[in-house]
């Protein structure tokens, strides 16, 4: 099964990140299997550009179908089932390809456009483009300056 | 049963240095065994059919994907929880597999290989009549 975890943009986000960061290193390295790495699947990489917020997750083998997003006020819910490669039958003799269902909860740093939000599926790589709300979004204010 | 076995080639000494530069990560793999073929499964998101490469030589098989970076050199993440780079992985693979029938496709970021068995080393179930 996979590890459920709420996330929301905190201040120990980067000492988290961090210490995530240097856990995984020693996992590559040594490496052990993805599932016995202590973080939350799927992982997220979150950036923002052009007044949109994009939210991108690693989700080898899933079609759209087996992904349901929501947005419901400033939290995303990520949730989707991974399926077996086969039945219990099958001599594996590695399984380190995680299945099951797995959900992520994000809360988004402003408002947003729930009724605009995209998500684009290629090559196992999800991607969900939330634009920022109009009442959140930055204005440039002209400072005139007296003759 | 079958014996044979496929284990990781891991060994830093041993194990061939890539002429690329940069980190690679280990794709997660399920290798599945039937009786008349190996099946690796292997997580390779962002990974395209034409950017893999797979090799089989006396019994190493290697698995090469190139990843595209897909972030602007100016991202600044407000989360980051994975990094992007190309795939890479060596299984020492016993004897018994027949490379010209080795065949791979991919499909949603996920590596599908098949390692058809020699005739050899399948398992024959003998019956046994009684007398």
């Amino acid at each position: 099964m996979f590890v459920t975890h709420r996330f929301s943009f905190d201040p120990f986000r980067e000492l988290r990140g961090a210490l995530e960061h240097a856990f995984n290193d020693v996992a590559r390295v040594t490496g052990l299997p993805a599932l016995t790495r202590a973080e939350s699947f799927p992982a997220l990489n979150v950036w923002e550009r052009d007044e949109k917020l994009f939210v991108e997750a690693e989700l080898p083998g899933l079609t759209l179908d087996d992904i349901d997003l929501t947005v419901t006020g400033r939290e995303l819910t990520l949730k989707g089932r991974r399926k077996a490669a086969g039945d219990e039958k099958i001599a594996f003799h590695r399984r380190e390809r995680g299945t099951g269902e797995f959900s992520r909860f994000v809360t988004l740093p402003f408002d947003v456009e729930a009724d605009a939000v995209e998500a684009l599926l290629r090559d196992g790589v999800l991607t969900i483009v939330l634009p920022k709300a109009e009442r959140s979004r930055t204005r440039k204010i002209e400072v005139k300056t007296s003759a | 049963m079958n014996t044979q076995t496929i284990t990781r080639s891991d060994d830093p000494v041993t194990r061939p240095e890539p002429t690329r530069g940069g980190r690679t990560f280990s794709p997660a793999v399920d290798i599945i065994e039937r009786n008349d073929e190996l099946t690796l499964l292997a997580d390779m998101p962002g990974v395209r059919a034409e950017d893999i490469d797979i090799r089989y030589e006396r019994g190493l098989l290697s698995i090469y994907g190139r990843v595209k970076p897909r972030y602007a050199e100016d991202v600044a993440f407000l989360l980051e929880e994975y990094g992007v780079a190309d795939f890479s992985r060596s299984f020492q693979v016993g004897e018994g597999i027949d490379a010209s029938k080795i065949g791979a496709e991919v499909r949603q970021g996920v590596l599908t290989l098949r390692l058809p068995k020699t005739e050899a080393t399948r398992t024959r179930k003998i019956r046994v009549r009684p007398a």
